[in-house]
């Protein structure tokens, strides 16, 4: 065990930290759930990928930089304390990159990966659909096989970023006579095919942040189907393995709240310790982000030497999204009375962002599988306990 | 950046566990809260015959000249077994200090303790009573700023029974003086060293509980059927590995930071401390849950591990204090919080 950063490591974290200071926005970008966000958020990812940092840990032939997971963690931690903007294009690089990588043939991953790492095409998800939410498996939409094209049906919702992205993708039911998880297939969908039509669905803070996907008769080359025929679920597992995993969720962002949240707290000590619990919740917030960064370190290198991430990776997705719902808890404690106000409201001084943040922590243990489900999955593949 | 363990510390991890899981059976603890001194001189010199007693005596006084990071796994085994002998307590507490005291004291005591002959207990102000003073050839007691150290005859003993019957905690009344140490930085790190074994030890006392508790109700049935595949019982146990599993990285980073004398190591012990000893507090609340009144009795097994975890989670400092070490650090002006600072002191 050695707890030090190689000279490597550290003129890497330098590399970063100097490029995102000549390049990040001094100003924030505007929501990537607005038209003109979303441009600015597109032309961010372009910017990145000039320079080599949209997506560090991919091959060089791909604009990446091969990097490990240990750079992986210390660019994100460069990343968010640049406060640098949100990634418009995660469900690309971070979900699909990593399927397609493992997945695709190569003439896919030559014809997608280069333009989804320069922003000019951005992809969302369809997995839900109205009947089929934390039961994936129950999955309708179909898709029929027609010479060399698929004839696509169906609904699916909640596909954040939907509004404006170029692609889907997702899961369709291609054997008509199966049944849930055997019979589908992982399919890439271009969103101005004829025959789509997107309904935006405004989110908790009134922006369109996901969306309806209606498919009806949308003819999709088979060029962009991802793995076999029938063969959906297993791919679809393996980008649901990487959203739960460090790479969505990597512990820079939830280390930069505590931070932020130990100022607040330290701003306002004397009408927070109104509230002696207050003193004990920010206290926590450190204490968890710190031992999620150790946890995520700890696996990194573990996975580095040549090990595998196990079952143990669904305490993840709760550890994290339960931290961040208690971290902007906390932060609307001790704001008090200006805890409701919207930041443009002309008495909320000094409230921040973290109304947004608090709106945005709901959704965390709800989506990317809720937390009952991964509960579920702990219980049984990594206790063991019975189905 | 190798946040691993080498694979000779985790061979050495499962040898000491196969010992331990074979030798230390819940039998075994039974029958040695009827014994008189609760303590097995058998058990001790196996231990001692391993090299556990001496692991980390330097390899020049007769040990293996091992560290805390070396001995961190060691320790959740001892937690997972609820070993009632003082083997955390030598190799991290006892040991350490004579090493740090120095000169013949530690010349003197520190064979012997590598051969299993003698067996030295540590006593800080920290401490509301001393562990295993009873069979205590030397006793290091805090008194004030210094520390004294004790042979049999220069004290008198208070016996305390906790609700662990396998600990033995004793107030000590010091009936002569006899400084060795008065630095306070050697205090603070023997402190830590203490809590590290708790925390430790609580990994393993909230695994072997989640082990028993998976058990028990894979077997037990309800309503025609296991209970553990009721959700309610499946989340209670879920909510345990999550906290559990969150724990560990903490531990070891704190056993690090002690081992290499890093200036966070009082910052990392404690948060291993509270971490560690929360998810075992909160594997007991919610075994004993799924045990239903099973959990409740003598006769199940359950209890040893239970009390054990409870009387970790106040000893070698309690979490109000732990807490208020962590509060001043992460409130003092100039420390770095944030992205990018967990490993840069
Ligand atoms: C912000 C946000 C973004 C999203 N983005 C996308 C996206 O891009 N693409 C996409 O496909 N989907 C997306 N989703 C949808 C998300 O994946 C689903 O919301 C999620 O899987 C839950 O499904 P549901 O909403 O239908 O809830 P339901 O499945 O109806 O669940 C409702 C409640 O019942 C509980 N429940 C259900 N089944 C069980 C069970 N077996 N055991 C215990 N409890 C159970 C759930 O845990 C939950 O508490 C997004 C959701 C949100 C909130």
């Amino acid at each position: 065990m050695d707890l030090n950063y190689t000279e490597q490591q550290n003129a890497f974290r330098q590399e970063v930290k100097t490029w995102l200071a000549a390049n990040a926005p001094a100003q924030p970008l505007q929501s990537f759930d607005t038209a003109e966000g979303f441009q600015q958020h597109r032309d961010w990812e372009a910017k990145l990928n000039e320079g080599r940092w949209g997506m560090v840990t991919w091959p060089e032939e791909l604009g990446g930089r091969a990097c490990d997971l240990i750079e992986w963690l210390i660019f994100e931690e460069e990343y968010y304390r640049a406060r640098a903007p949100l990634r418009v294009n995660q469900n690309g690089i971070f979900l699909l990159g990593p399927t397609l990588m493992e997945y695709g043939t190569e003439e896919q991953k030559a014809r997608i990966l280069p333009k989804m790492a320069n922003g000019e095409e951005v992809w969302s998800q369809g997995w839900s659909e109205p009947n089929a939410g934390s039961d994936m498996a129950a999955i309708r939409a179909k898709a029929e096989l027609q010479g060399d094209k698929y004839i696509i049906n169906g609904q699916k919702t909640w596909s954040t970023r939907a509004v404006w992205a170029d692609w889907c993708f997702g899961m369709f039911r291609t054997d008509p006579d199966s049944e849930r998880h055997r019979g589908l297939t992982f399919i890439l969908v271009p969103l101005n095919t004829p025959g789509i039509t997107v309904r935006p669905i405004p989110q908790l803070d009134g922006l369109p942040g996901f969306a309806e996907i209606f498919f009806d008769n949308v003819e999709v080359s088979v060029d962009n189907r991802l793995g076999g025929e029938g063969e959906g679920w297993a791919v679809a597992m393996a980008t649901a393995g990487f959203e739960r995993g460090l790479m969505l969720r990597s512990p820079a962002r939830f280390q930069e709240t505590a931070r932020r949240l130990v100022e607040l707290y330290r701003e306002n000590q004397a009408s927070a310790d109104a509230d002696p619990s207050i003193k004990n919740a920010v206290l926590r917030a450190y204490m968890d982000a710190e031992s999620y960064c150790l946890t995520t370190y700890q696996t990194a290198c573990r996975i580095n030497k040549g090990g595998k991430i196990g079952a143990e990776s669904s305490t993840n997705k709760i550890f994290w999204s339960e931290l961040d719902q208690a971290m902007h808890a906390t932060a609307m404690s001790i704001l008090g009375a200006r805890a409701e106000l919207l930041p443009h409201a002309p008495d909320a001084a000094g409230v921040g962002t973290w109304l947004d943040g608090w709106l945005f922590a709901q959704s965390g243990p709800i989506y990317a599988g809720t937390n009952e489900i991964q509960r579920n999955i702990i219980a049984e593949r990594m206790l063991g306990m019975p189905r | 950046m190798d946040f691993t363990f080498s694979e000779d510390q985790l061979l050495f991890q499962e040898s000491v566990r196969d010992f331990l899981v074979n030798e230390v059976t819940p039998e075994k603890i039974r029958e040695s809260w009827e014994s008189e001194t609760g303590r097995s001189p058998e058990l001790w010199a196996q231990l001692a015959e391993l090299g556990l007693t001496g692991i980390t005596v330097p390899e020049a006084l007769g040990g293996l000249g091992m560290s805390a990071l070396d001995f961190v796994l060691l320790a959740q085994e001892c937690g997972y077994v609820a070993l009632p002998e003082p083997l955390v307590h030598t190799a991290l507490v006892a040991v350490p200090l004579l090493t740090d005291i120095g000169g013949e004291l530690a010349a003197q005591w520190l064979p012997k303790i590598a051969s299993g002959e003698a067996r030295v207990v540590v006593g800080l102000s920290q401490n509301l009573l001393v562990e295993d003073a009873h069979t205590a050839d030397l006793i290091l007691l805090q008194q004030g700023d210094d520390i004294h150290a004790l042979t049999p005859g220069q004290f008198n003993l208070r016996h305390n029974e906790s609700v662990d019957p396998s600990r033995k905690l004793y107030a000590v009344e010091a009936t002569a003086s006899n400084i060795v140490c008065s630095d306070v930085a050697v205090i603070t790190a023997c402190l830590n060293r203490g809590a590290l074994g708790n925390a430790a030890q609580a990994l393993g006392l909230a695994q072997r509980m989640v082990d028993l508790a998976v058990q028990y109700t894979s077997e037990r049935n309800q309503f025609g059927k296991p209970i553990g595949s009721f959700q309610a019982v499946k989340h209670h146990m879920a909510n345990v590995a999550v906290q559990l599993e969150y724990a560990k990285a903490p531990v070891h980073r704190a056993a690090y930071a002690v081992a290499n004398d890093l200036n966070s190591a009082s910052e990392n012990v404690s948060h291993a401390k509270v971490v560690a000893c929360e998810a075992a507090n909160l594997a007991a609340k919610n075994c004993i849950q799924v045990h239903g009144a099973m959990g409740y009795t003598w006769e199940v097994d359950l209890h040893i591990f239970m009390k054990k975890a409870w009387a970790l989670a106040n000893s070698w400092g309690d979490a109000g204090f732990h807490k208020n070490r962590i509060n001043d650090f992460i409130l003092r002006a100039d420390t770095p919080l944030g992205a990018g600072n967990t490993f840069l002191n």
